[in-house]
């Protein structure tokens, strides 16, 4: 087995901030859907790119790191025996009928904190 | 060494060498280490066979030697010294070597078929970019040297490797199987193959630089290619069609250059100089090919290539039925150069105002900015319309564009007004 992570990208402009909307529920669905299908280990949804603060050597700015047309939505990692697996995986994530992307990582390696607050 | 030995040798390395490979990275899951065992088996042939003959089945003796210096790598821990993780195969249907005893010649055969389609679906999986395909298949399924494949793609030995590196890093890194795909989704992974080996031809048939004999191995290799996976996938329609595409056209290429040299335009090719054995290859696999639905590019261009040869001379060109075929064409696959050559058979049934229109119309496309052969066809269209002026213009900035010697000659003769066609 290996990690993958997908990376969820959308144009700009298709964002809509209505967070309740049809949109956001394919999504949640979609979730929900690999969380009972067991290959999901983690899974993360950012807050709107306006909302980011990027850090370069000397200066703190508004905005995502990268100027650029598509944004990420956010992050998640799945486990699978391969590529073809993952992309399968990859492939029947929502975003891609509402017009925007995801990107197919392999994970180098990660940490957990294993103690949660209360 | 002796004439015989060095030939069989050859004759393996052509026929053999995905074969080996292939059946060598099952053994060691490891591409690199693959490949020099492959490389070492055929150093050993060379002793081996001088010495005690050519062995009965070549690709079986180059096989097991490989296989076996794969193991002794294998022992002394080779991969574990490189730190790599190893080639992932997802599906095992049977143990391969667990009981060699008992394994009948058919199922032996379908492993080695299975190992050779796994090899080249890996080399060309969609994650991997275009060139690091083509350029993998070359290195692993053909046995092409670094050296040549960088001549192949007009790039220094040293960013070929470094490519290659690159691909073969990204194969092991985000576990690209070496497995079998069924049903529909091997038909989707068989077009990037398709489009491997017509890419392929293509370098060889047009390639922007001289050096003719390269080029001429290097269609030799896309059609050897080709027919590799026509036999591996025999039923595949969009195969044969393919092959056939690439057996027309590649018969005619000792007309394509006029003995000294010059490209012949279609009207002027010695029909005579056609390798008749290639194009009648190419009509029966065509003729195989006759089931239901439809058809797609391969099979389409390969159709129109056959009109044209079938006609005994330039003027008896069936020119309806070739429009007819690259209407269709233009459906499944509208490229601005399938919409080119289309406007070019058009000029034959509908007049040259009519194709005129269309190249016009392509002129504004940025993807042809660059290509010859546009302002080549304008400048025969304008020419059919008396318009001389445009037309000597148009010839002009086809030979400003042209970069390939021989086309260049052609194109600056009927500047000169040679030999206009």
């Amino acid at each position: 087995m290996a990690e993958y992570a997908i990376i969820l990208y959308a144009n700009k402009d298709d964002i809509s901030s209505d967070v309740d909307g049809p949109e956001r529920g394919a999504h949640d669905q979609h979730s929900e859907e690999l969380q009972e299908g067991g290959s999901m280990i983690a899974a993360f949804a950012l807050e709107p790119f306006d909302t980011a603060t990027s850090i370069r050597m000397d200066a703190v700015t508004d905005g995502p790191f990268i100027e650029a047309k598509e944004v990420v939505l956010g992050f998640y990692v799945i486990e699978a025996t391969d590529l073809d697996e993952a992309l399968a995986v990859a492939k029947r994530n929502p975003i891609i009928a509402q017009g925007g992307g995801v990107e197919v990582r392999p994970v180098q390696g990660f940490v957990v904190r294993t103690t949660l607050d209360e | 060494m002796d004439e015989r030995t060095q030939s069989a040798l050859r004759d393996a390395f052509r026929s053999e060498w995905a074969h080996v490979l292939a059946a060598t990275i099952r053994v060691t899951h490891d591409i690199d280490l693959a490949e020099d065992s492959v490389q070492q088996a055929f150093t050993e042939a060379l002793a081996a066979w001088s010495r005690d003959g050519v062995p009965r089945n070549p690709g079986a003796w180059l096989t097991t030697t490989a296989k076996r210096r794969a193991i002794d790598a294998l022992r002394r821990n080779v991969t574990q010294q490189r730190k790599i993780p190893l080639l992932i195969e997802p599906e095992r249907p049977f143990d391969e070597d667990a009981n060699p005893a008992t394994r009948a010649s058919g199922v032996e055969m379908n492993v080695a078929t299975d190992d050779t389609m796994r090899l080249i679906l890996l080399c060309c999986h969609p994650s991997l970019s275009n060139e690091s395909q083509v350029a993998l298949t070359l290195r692993l399924v053909c046995g092409m040297t670094t050296d040549d494949i960088a001549r192949c793609f007009l790039v220094e030995k040293a960013t070929m490797a470094a490519r290659l590196t690159r691909a073969k890093k990204k194969i092991v890194v985000a576990r690209i199987p070496f497995c079998l795909p069924r049903g529909p989704e091997v038909t989707k992974r068989l077009e990037a193959v398709m489009g491997v080996v017509y890419l392929l031809f293509t370098i060889g048939h047009t390639s922007p630089t001289g050096d003719t004999l390269f080029r001429r191995d290097v269609c030799a290799e896309a059609l050897r290619l080709a027919r590799l996976l026509h036999g591996l996938w025999p039923e595949v329609r969009e195969i044969s069609g393919l092959l056939a595409l690439l057996l027309v056209n590649d018969a005619r290429r000792d007309s394509r250059v006029s003995p000294v040299g010059r490209a012949q335009s279609m009207a002027d090719q010695d029909r005579a100089k056609w390798n008749t054995a290639m194009i009648d290859e190419a009509r029966q696999l065509m003729r195989a090919n006759h089931e239901a639905g439809p058809r797609g590019r391969y099979t389409l261009q390969a159709a129109i290539a056959l009109q044209h040869v079938e006609a005994p001379t330039y003027d008896e060109v069936d020119w309806h039925e070739i429009v007819q075929l690259y209407d269709e064409l233009v459906q499944l696959w509208s490229t601005p150069v399938v919409q080119l050559n289309r406007a070019v058979a058009l000029s034959k049934t509908s007049g040259p105002l009519d194709a005129l229109a269309i190249v016009e119309g392509l002129e504004t496309d940025a993807r042809l900015e660059r290509y010859h052969y546009l302002p080549a066809v304008k400048a025969y269209l304008l020419d059919q319309l008396g318009r001389s002026d445009e037309a000597q213009r148009a010839r002009h900035r086809a030979f400003e564009l042209s970069s390939n010697e021989v086309e260049r000659d052609f194109l600056g003769a009927q500047l000169r007004g040679a030999s206009p066609h």
